[in-house]
């Protein structure tokens, strides 16, 4: 491991999680239309990953595959924001933390395009194509729930002030970004927090939902494998087949 | 620019006594090849004029076609390299690279007139060009309808069938259809 190739697997552990929390709505979404919407982000998340893992494992010499990678690592491995690894509740709530990380992934992403790892700056300018969409589908969910009935704005406000918690981290320095931002390979993740509080306050001024208390404690952890513990329930399901028949292909 | 991210070999040395070489294929044979396989989520179109395949090269006795993805969770690309595979070894290239490569990324303006008109055709809403449609724009712009032209449609849900496609209504002619989003 190095740590260019930590901070891959860090990007991809992003996208997998998430795309595996979207995916759980599959045959649940209120609509129909929604159902597939999820689906559908949930898929390119997961088809982002993987060209991340491929990376991460070339980056890594390929001692291991992708595959090894995403099944047989324990939560405590795993680099995700704990952000995308929270349940996801009722659908207020999972659009509100698809709404917080969009914001955050759209200007990540955009950065990325220009990385100076050239393997990483063309998944960059694929993935930065379909955020751009995913942004604009929770950001529309953002703006008719929480400009809607009395209901869903106090479910949405109620999401917004469980999640908040966990928006800190995706702009906190350190291992592993820290050590390939001199190299050009990644983007400080401190310098995308003023344009994403932008985008958040953009929309939400156009609602009747609030931000949070200033005094809510922030949560951090993932990035160095120390989970929520819905993570844990999370991977049990998503590696119980490969766990169960290893190296079994079909 | 071109990054090679996945590259599957398949060398098919069973039970194949035919042309062993690609010496007898030309770039332009092999595209011509190419362009009879239909997409098989929209087999209106083929997947060259779909755009996927970005580059041909034959060396000695080897073959190597790039494609790229359309979305990066489109479920057809396997069925895609698949299909490509089965082609190539009817034609005689046993010896067939196909990489993937993720820059640049594909867009719908790739797909020329033609394209285009077969999907019109199809029942399918052609894409409009990506500067016609910016993506971040927080509504999708009016699409005409396939069946009677008219600009009066309405979105009624940007996700649709596939990846590539959203569902729209035409107010006049009261049909519903998919238009192939602008990407």
């Amino acid at each position: 491991m190095t740590p260019l190739s930590e901070y891959l697997l860090s990007l991809a552990d992003d996208r997998l999680i998430l795309g595996h929390r979207l995916s759980e709505w599959c045959g649940h979404a209120p609509i129909l239309e929604e159902d597939i919407a999820l689906s559908n982000i949930a898929l390119d998340c997961i088809g982002q990953a993987t060209f991340l893992y491929e990376i991460a494992a070339e980056a890594e010499g390929n001692v291991r595959t992708p595959d090894r990678m995403v099944y047989f690592r324990e939560a405590i491995e795993y680099r995700n924001l704990l952000l995308v690894e929270q349940p996801n509740g009722d659908f207020a709530r999972t659009i509100v933390r698809q709404f917080l990380y969009d914001a955050f992934g759209i200007s990540l992403y955009d950065r990325l395009q220009t990385s100076s790892y050239a393997p990483l700056a063309a998944v960059a300018q694929k993935a930065h194509k379909e955020l751009r969409y995913h942004f604009r589908h929770s950001s529309q969910w953002m703006l008719r729930l929480g400009d809607g009935t009395d209901e869903s704005i106090q479910r949405t406000q109620h999401a917004l002030n469980e999640l908040w918690q966990y928006t800190d981290e995706m702009f906190i320095g350190g291992f592993p970004a820290e050590e390939v931002i001199g190299s050009g390979a990644a983007i400080d993740p401190r310098t995308l927090r003023t344009g994403w509080r932008n985008s958040v306050d953009t929309i939400l001024s156009r609602t009747a939902l609030t931000l949070p208390e200033k005094d809510i404690r922030m949560q951090s952890g993932g990035r160095n494998g120390r989970h929520t513990e819905h993570l844990g329930h999370l991977l049990t399901e998503m590696q119980s087949v490969a766990r169960s028949y290893p190296e079994i292909t079909w | 620019m071109l990054v090679r991210t996945r590259r599957s070999h398949g060398e098919d040395h069973a039970k194949d006594d035919r042309v062993t070489t690609a010496a007898v294929h030309t770039k332009a044979s092999i595209r011509a090849l190419l362009d009879t396989i239909p997409d098989p989520e929209v087999p209106a179109i083929s997947i060259v004029e779909l755009g996927i395949i970005r580059d041909i090269s034959i060396t000695d006795d080897e073959v190597t076609i790039s494609i790229t993805p359309t979305y990066s969770g489109c479920p057809a690309m396997h069925t895609i390299q698949q299909e490509i595979r089965q082609v190539c070894r009817e034609h005689g290239i046993v010896r067939l690279t196909i990489l993937t490569i993720l820059a640049p990324a594909w867009s719908t303006d790739w797909m020329d007139d033609s394209a285009r008109e077969k999907l019109r055709a199809y029942g399918i809403a052609p894409p409009l060009t990506v500067a016609a449609s910016p993506l971040l724009q927080i509504d999708l712009p009016a699409v005409p309808c396939p069946h009677c032209r008219s600009q009066r449609t309405t979105l009624k849900s940007e996700f649709g069938s596939t990846a590539c496609k959203a569902y729209y209504y035409c107010d006049v002619c009261l049909q519903p259809f998919e238009y192939f989003k602008s990407f």
